[in-house]
């Protein structure tokens, strides 16, 4: 027994207390001209920052050092659990990843406390207070209906071990990255609350929350990849994304982050749509709050939902009606004093990124439909139903193939009006390339089919386009080659951010439409020295073996694979015993590659010691998670930009 | 084109879009909610067929029946089971006794399952499932009661 928990659980009052002072000190001090009051959000930042990050190391200590008289750390860890998996097990369940979103969210204030010193004093203060206001509300959630440090008495000699499925790499990293996204969206949502309260909406405003809107969406999109390729691989059944109501609830404030992005590019350069891009600034937070209040209320059928009370669902919606419902009034009342903006022509880049921001939001609403409309029904008591893959493939695609086209056009439209004959002459190289190779793709695969041509259009499309925007900007007519090497290095870091982001898009979508139609997917029974072949893959199987893991016993399938009789190489996928909770758990075996993914996972065992086997080839599968770091790596390019570093600061 | 003609051409384009967004969510909304039925309510033929829904509640213990790759067991609400027939590899957390959803459609009485549902927790009953449970009690506890206030 120590005193730690305990000093963790005081310093999470303690961090309430600073949060409550930073919600309402400062933002006072803003309204009447205060400058003491407003110089205390600094130190309120830092001190709640210090407050909670204390919290969450005494969390970490109760589980590094075994402290089963918490519950938590009971309920989530083990003696024989690895040290890597015993500080994952910190967010591996409900109350500690409330703390580890907290401590992000707190993360986020003192980033943004220490990187705006160039920002007038009232606009930190009512910043760094909105922040704080947030915090409120989840540190009251967490001490109220889900403290981490709650004490079990007497103190059980073992715990209940870390869910299998949890000890895993991918999940020691996928929680802190998806919610450094979840959170970071409450810093633009800051902005925006800020700017509607002082009313100096302008593109200075928006110069300083772009780059901190960048910074979440790329760990978002980072966050978001991880999760798909975790369900990949440690899921057992190879698919990477299933409409799940948890992963649409972080694909939405995605979609709604993308938008704003693009938004904010408008009210920057074109002091342009302003009431809008601070609406999206407020929906994108709103949906983060909506994606916490999904999962972790526990009422949707889902892979993430644990069994979870009712009270933490319910403080969560009124919470969430409380942030949006003061938010959107404050909008309402203020956002016709924003102004509309510069006017712009029907063909322009202002009309392309709009198009982009309606269909983003529109798609948004829809998996927003398809994944509350079953919730709503129950509520009103008139019966359970689900929306399956089906419904959101059927929405998704067409409400994204229009915005990936105009991916394609908006960067080479100009702001105000374009000449759009000269925008289609120009853009002709890449329509040609397009064509060409989604057929010749789609020939050397084999089957030429609408739905793959349709993807491969749209990634050869994008790819044409970036080709073409940089070949205009390299070698500019009438220029000559030698001043190419000079131009491109002219080319503007945000700009090139931009390009490699889109040509992330492209990859995603070759990825997605590959194997969407080219995967094999086969169920087989197999007894030893039994072969199946799979594209030219022969699979044979040399029966399992018994393995010992450090907290699980292991029956280990030994699989040879030959590639048309060439070169063998052995897969062997697991099906684990964990020895506390005693669930068995599929360990596929993946050979990864950048062509295809071979991918065996065991079924059960089935009469005359055969085993049913999971054979798939997966063509082009990891693009799709390449994709999005090439998009996040695109984010990152774009933050680094001298224009931020020089006039906004670099952002966290 | 005057300013005033472009806005409008904006501003059309636009509901054109929203517009056909809009059909299309509802379309696709209307054919693809699956819903979900008891095992009690497939004895009683309120089940659609040819249709794709779920079907929730316990696997009757001793009902597994494994044939290859084609595996047949019992759900069962506690009131009334119905025989499922599915083919492929079960999740790790199906066990007989314990709950589970599964989603396919029905023919000549028997469940034919596209997908049978996986949960993270050994512990956690699909809410579904939960469901069908509860109403097989409320029904039993009427039928309780219908018998002995019968003279």
């Amino acid at each position: 027994m120590t005193l730690i928990p305990e000093i963790g659980h005081f310093a999470l009052w303690l961090a309430l207390g600073v949060a409550l002072c930073l919600g309402v000190v400062p933002m006072a001090g803003a309204a009447t001209g205060r400058r003491d009051w407003m110089g205390l959000a600094r130190l309120g930042a830092y001190a709640l920052f210090a407050l909670v990050t204390v919290a969450f190391i005494c969390l970490v200590v109760a589980f590094v050092r075994h402290d089963f008289s918490v519950l938590y750390v009971a309920s989530n860890s083990n003696t024989a659990l690895p040290l890597q998996y015993r500080i994952a097990g910190v967010w591996g369940g409900h109350e500690g990843s409330l703390l580890l979103w907290v401590e992000m969210l707190c993360l986020w204030t003192v980033a943004v406390a220490a990187f705006s010193k160039h920002l007038p004093q009232a606009v930190v203060a009512r910043i760094l207070s909105v922040m704080g206001l947030i915090s409120v509300g989840f540190l009251l959630f967490m001490l109220f209906t889900s403290n981490p440090f709650d004490r079990l008495f007497p103190a059980p000699p073992e715990g209940r071990d870390l869910n299998p499925l949890l000890q895993d790499l991918g999940m020691v990293i996928h929680p802190p990255m998806l919610y450094m996204g979840y959170v970071g969206f409450s810093v633009a949502f800051a902005f925006a609350i800020a700017a509607l309260l002082g009313g100096n909406l302008d593109s200075t405003w928006a110069r300083w929350t772009r780059p901190w809107t960048t910074v979440a969406w790329m760990f978002l999109t980072v966050g978001i990849a991880l999760g798909s390729s975790w369900a990949y691989y440690e899921l057992g059944w190879g698919g990477w994304w299933f409409w799940d109501p948890v992963e649409n609830a972080s694909l939405m404030p995605w979609l709604l982050g993308t938008a704003l992005i693009h938004s904010l590019a408008v009210t920057e350069k074109r002091n342009g749509f302003k009431s809008w891009t601070v609406l999206l600034a407020i929906l994108a937070f709103s949906f983060s709050l909506l994606g916490t209040f999904l999962v972790r209320s526990g009422v949707l059928s889902s892979v993430h939902a644990f069994a979870t009370d009712p009270s933490r669902g319910l403080f969560i919606l009124v919470f969430l009606t409380v942030v949006v419902g003061a938010s959107f009034a404050l909008y309402a009342w203020r956002a016709p004093t924003v102004g509309l903006g510069k006017r712009f022509a029907l063909w322009s880049k202002e009309s392309a990124l709009l198009g982009n921001n309606v269909l983003l939001l529109v798609a948004a609403l829809a998996i927003l439909l398809g994944t509350l409309y079953p919730l709503l029904l129950d509520a009103l008591g008139l019966g359970k139903i689900s929306v399956g893959p089906p419904y959101f493939d059927a929405v998704f695609m067409p409400l994204m193939a229009p915005a990936v086209f105009l991916m394609g056009v908006g960067p080479l439209a100009r702001w105000k009006e374009t000449d759009l004959p000269s925008l289609a002459l120009r853009l002709r190289w890449a329509a040609a390339v397009a064509v060409l190779a989604s057929l010749g793709v789609g020939a050397l695969a084999g089957e030429v089919r609408l739905v793959s041509t349709l993807g491969l259009l749209m990634t050869f499309w994008v790819v044409g386009s970036v080709a073409t925007d940089l070949w205009e900007r390299v070698h500019p007519a009438g220029s000559s080659w030698a001043e190419a090497p000079a131009k491109a290095r002219q080319i503007p870091r945000a700009l090139a951010g931009m390009m490699l982001a889109h040509l992330g898009i492209a990859a995603f979508c070759f990825g997605v439409a590959m194997v969407k139609t080219y995967e094999v997917e086969r169920d087989v029974k197999m007894a030893v020295g039994d072969t199946t072949t799979v594209r030219g893959y022969t699979f044979t199987f040399g029966g399992v073996k018994e393995l010992q893991g450090p907290n699980y016993v292991a029956m280990q399938g030994q699989m040879q694979v030959s590639h048309d009789g060439g070169a063998v190489l052995e897969m062997r996928p697991e099906k684990r015993i964990y020895r506390v909770q005693q669930n068995p758990m599929t360990e596929a075996a993946i050979d990864v590659g950048v062509t295809r993914d071979l991918y065996v996972s065991l079924g059960e065992q089935v009469e005359g010691g055969a085993w049913i086997v999971r054979v798939y080839v997966k063509p082009f599968i990891d693009w799709i998670w390449g994709g999005c770091l090439l998009m996040a790596l695109g984010g990152w390019l774009a933050v680094t930009d001298r224009r931020y570093r020089l006039k906004a600061g670099a952002a966290a | 084109m005057t300013p005033r003609r472009k806005r409008m051409a904006i501003a059309l384009g636009l509901v054109a879009v929203v517009g056909a967004a809009t059909a299309l969510v509802l379309n696709a909304f209307q054919s693809n909610l699956v819903f979900f039925y008891t095992p009690t309510q497939i004895d009683a033929k309120e089940a659609p067929s040819g249709r794709t829904f779920r079907l929730g509640g316990l696997v009757v213990e001793g009902s597994v029946k494994r044939t290859g790759v084609n595996v047949a067991f019992e759900i069962t609400d506690t009131a009334k089971a119905v025989p499922v027939q599915f083919s492929g590899i079960l999740p790790d957390l199906f066990k007989e006794g314990k709950g589970v959803v599964a989603q396919g459609q029905l023919e000549n009485g028997v469940f034919q399952a596209k997908e049978v549902l996986a949960k993270h927790d050994e512990n956690y009953m699909p809410p579904e499932a939960a469901e069908a449970l509860k109403n097989a009690a409320i029904a039993n506890q009427k039928t309780a009661a219908t018998l002995v206030s019968a003279p």
